[in-house]
């Protein structure tokens, strides 16, 4: 047990994993000597040989289509896309090819691949390095859609995305990367090291896939949120003296419905939090599933907290962010009316 | 300086033609086809750089008089080019009557191969069995020469009861893993980076085989394309990358694929790639140069790309109707002839064949397809009712289904 940073987590993941596995493999842009431009990958090609870990010509739609490849082969290829904003060129293979190969070919092949790739915003890293694209994956039939939201989940999110016999994105909230960024830009982040969800096992271990994690108890509204949405979710409530319940709902598709109808049956009120943009984001999906399911138990409507409908600002990048004060304006709402 | 850049009028946007539209003369003149057997062959380990001229060429074995030249040509037995050409027969047949079906109203959609029957079938005997394929969607053949069922085909045409892909796939978007044929996608040149990561990890695992691709003339353009040629050269993947330029892409002409300036086998020059450049319907040339580029692979030496000239003989698909974009006679007038006849003659100018075998032959293909069709149609043809069950639709989606699929399940039944 050592505490460890998202990126060490992210890393031992995928040490466990080569080690236990010969057919386990990982390449992408910069991931191989120089161990990934977030260092996700460091110290895997010096220890496992540059055939297990390396880099790739700067062409995603290439990455994911040789992936595929590979894991049709029978391998299970980790590939990283460098910023989830690149992963446009790779969308045809991810979509067309990844997601329906057992389908298509009724079950004669599968693709069991895992993608990558960091997303969100809060870094100052403009329109082309701070999306939020995961409505884009959890709209496809064939597809798994994960995001951790700590070092311990991410670790063992991974490994079952590595494990899993379909293929599966794992975006990985890189704001939170270092440390459980809350929200308030201007005050100190605080380190992983001081968070308990740090202490993470050097040896292997899982953790579901489809399975929520109710990150705090509560009984006057449920708040729905996952990657870094989950810290400033909980410091809008403690911010605020709200007793929310707040569920980190860690795997998006499949997601656990179960989780979702018992919170919010329980507190009759839902707030959901996600940084992309809220026109067909998963919060509309989130939200209808709470409609079609809870409307009787619900005392108040719904209320979404997201990006807004704009390209992700580099100047105005904390007035577009969904920080803690968004957060307890809409639970006050749908708590007071 | 200012004279030469602000010259009025002188830009004018260009826009690639055809030579012969629909009621013109078919017009070849701007191919050259050089002689049959002229093309030296190259050391196994020559170097890209050493072979671009082959891109500007065409390796051509058999004459127009079935006479097989020139040091290109393969080492086979006549048992094994018969074997070849009773493939390309039962191919054609096979074709022929399931693009009629389709316009008998018993499947949605047929796509044949006519014309270019040698660039499947060649490639496929000239590798080993469990050599992988990656196929577009003309090369039905791969599966007739490594002997699947034909029943299962025509099982698959008809997406009914028996249909190997449970009614899944548009007809003739065959898979069969255990064949070493790649579920045939539908996108374009998605299959080519796929190929070259099936040959990486092949490499990665040192078991020996090898992988092939093919993709169109007008599929070239894709960006799939140039990332699986990056991907090839940067890695040494050991595969075959098949262009089959059959000159049409629906009712594109080659030219709008970039061919109008150059060769598709030049655009593995760039990358360092050996070029192959063969007559697509000289069934030893396709087959020795597919020998050539499977041992180069084989040694670990990197991949070929392998550029097949030759001509779509039929229409794009049963939707479409090339009457309307090219001459009629296009094809019939094709100066490099027809893959089966030229292999019929080549055959018969070795003493090995006759026209009375070759006409037995022929009827012996179409009696096959004929009594194989009719026990397909009395599984069903396309319908409802032959299909598979309402449930299968959300079957093989995920290895298990999930809520969402099991609630929307019941939700189809209860309607």
């Amino acid at each position: 047990m050592a505490n460890m940073t998202m990126i060490q987590a992210l890393n031992s993941a995928l040490d466990n994993m080569m080690e236990r596995d010969p057919n386990v493999l990982t390449f992408g842009e910069d991931v191989g000597y120089f161990g990934g431009v977030f260092k996700v990958t460091e110290h895997l090609q010096k220890k496992y040989g540059a055939k297990r870990c390396f880099d790739a010509p700067i062409n995603e739609n290439g990455i994911a289509g040789v992936a595929i490849g590979m894991a049709a082969y029978g391998l299970r290829p980790v590939i990283e896309i460098q910023f989830a904003d690149y992963m446009y060129p790779a969308y045809d293979q991810l979509v067309s090819e990844a997601a329906r190969l057992r389908y298509r070919s009724a079950g004669d092949f599968t693709s069991p691949l895992t993608v990558r790739m960091p997303y969100g915003g809060g870094i100052r890293g403009g329109q082309t390095h701070s999306q939020s694209p995961e409505a884009l994956f959890t709209h496809v039939a064939g597809l798994k859609t994960v995001i951790p939201s700590t070092p311990y989940d991410a670790k063992g999110l991974l490994i079952s995305c590595i494990e899993d016999d379909d293929p599966v994105i794992f975006m990985e909230p890189k704001r939170i990367y270092n440390g459980p960024f809350d929200g308030f830009h201007d005050r100190q982040v605080q380190p992983w090291s001081k968070h308990p969800a740090s202490e993470v096992p050097d040896s292997y271990y899982k953790i579901p896939l489809g399975k929520a994690n109710i990150v705090r108890e509560g009984e006057a509204v449920t708040v729905l949120a996952y990657g870094t949405m989950v810290h400033v979710a909980l410091a809008a409530a403690e911010e605020a003296g709200i007793d929310a319940e707040i569920i980190d709902l860690r795997t998006l598709v499949p997601v656990d419905i179960e989780a979702i109808e018992t919170s919010v049956e329980k507190t009759g009120r839902c707030v959901i939090v996600h940084e992309a943009t809220r026109t067909s984001g998963y919060g509309a999906e989130l939200s209808a599933l709470v409609q079609e399911r809870c409307f009787y138990k619900l005392e108040a409507p719904i209320q979404r907290v997201t990006g807004y409908d704009t390209p992700y600002p580099h100047s105005l990048e904390w007035e577009y962010f969904p920080t803690p004060p968004r957060i307890i304006k809409a639970m006050r709402t749908v708590i007071e009316g | 300086m200012d004279d030469m850049s602000r010259k009025p009028n002188a830009l004018e946007l260009h826009i690639p033609k055809p030579r012969a539209r629909p009621g013109d003369k078919p017009d070849f003149s701007g191919w050259s086809f050089p002689e049959p057997g002229a093309t030296p062959k190259p050391d196994i380990d020559e170097t890209a750089v050493e072979m671009r001229d082959y891109a500007y060429g065409l390796i051509r074995v058999l004459d127009m008089d079935g006479n097989a030249l020139g040091p290109w040509t393969p080492s086979i037995s006549p048992d094994e080019l018969r074997r070849g050409l009773k493939h390309m027969l039962l191919l054609r047949a096979y074709d022929e009557r399931m693009h009629r079906a389709q316009r008998q109203g018993k499947t949605s959609f047929y796509m044949q191969s006519l014309g270019e029957e040698a660039i499947s079938i060649a490639p496929t005997m000239a590798r080993a069995p469990d050599d992988m394929c990656f196929p577009s969607y003309r090369q039905q053949g791969i599966l007739i020469a490594r002997d699947y069922p034909l029943v299962d085909m025509m099982h698959q045409i008809y997406s009914n009861a028996r249909d190997p892909m449970k009614g899944r796939q548009l007809p003739v978007m065959y898979s069969s893993k255990k064949d070493g044929f790649f579920t045939i996608s539908g996108n374009l040149a998605t299959q080519v980076p796929q190929a070259v990561g099936w040959a990486m990890a092949s490499a990665y695992s040192n078991d020996g085989r090898i992988a092939a691709t093919w993709l169109g003339d007008g599929s070239t353009a894709e960006g799939d394309f140039h990332a699986a040629m990056t991907f090839a050269a940067v890695y040494r993947a050991p595969v075959i990358i098949n262009v089959v330029n059959n000159q049409w892409a629906i009712s594109s002409f080659q030219g709008i694929a970039g061919g109008e300036n150059t060769t598709f086998a030049a655009r593995a020059v760039g990358y360092g790639m050996p070029p192959l450049r063969v007559d697509g319907n000289d069934f030893l040339a396709v087959y020795a140069v597919t020998q050539w580029a499977a041992e180069r692979a084989r040694l670990n030496l990197g991949p070929t790309m392998i550029e097949h000239f030759t001509y779509r003989g039929g229409p794009h698909s049963t939707s479409d109707d090339p009457s309307r974009y090219r001459p009629a006679d296009e094809g019939r007038q094709w100066p490099l002839g027809d893959p089966i006849e030229r292999l019929r003659d080549h055959l018969v100018t070795l003493g090995e064949w006759s026209e009375g075998q070759h006409r037995a032959a022929q009827e012996e293909a179409i009696e096959t397809v004929r009594a194989v069709g009719r026990e397909a149609e009395k599984v069903g043809v396309l319908s409802a009712d032959a299909a598979h069950s309402r449930e299968s639709m959300f079957e093989d989606v995920y290895k298990e289904p999930d809520w969402r699929l099991i609630e929307q399940r019941d939700e189809q039944g209860g309607v």
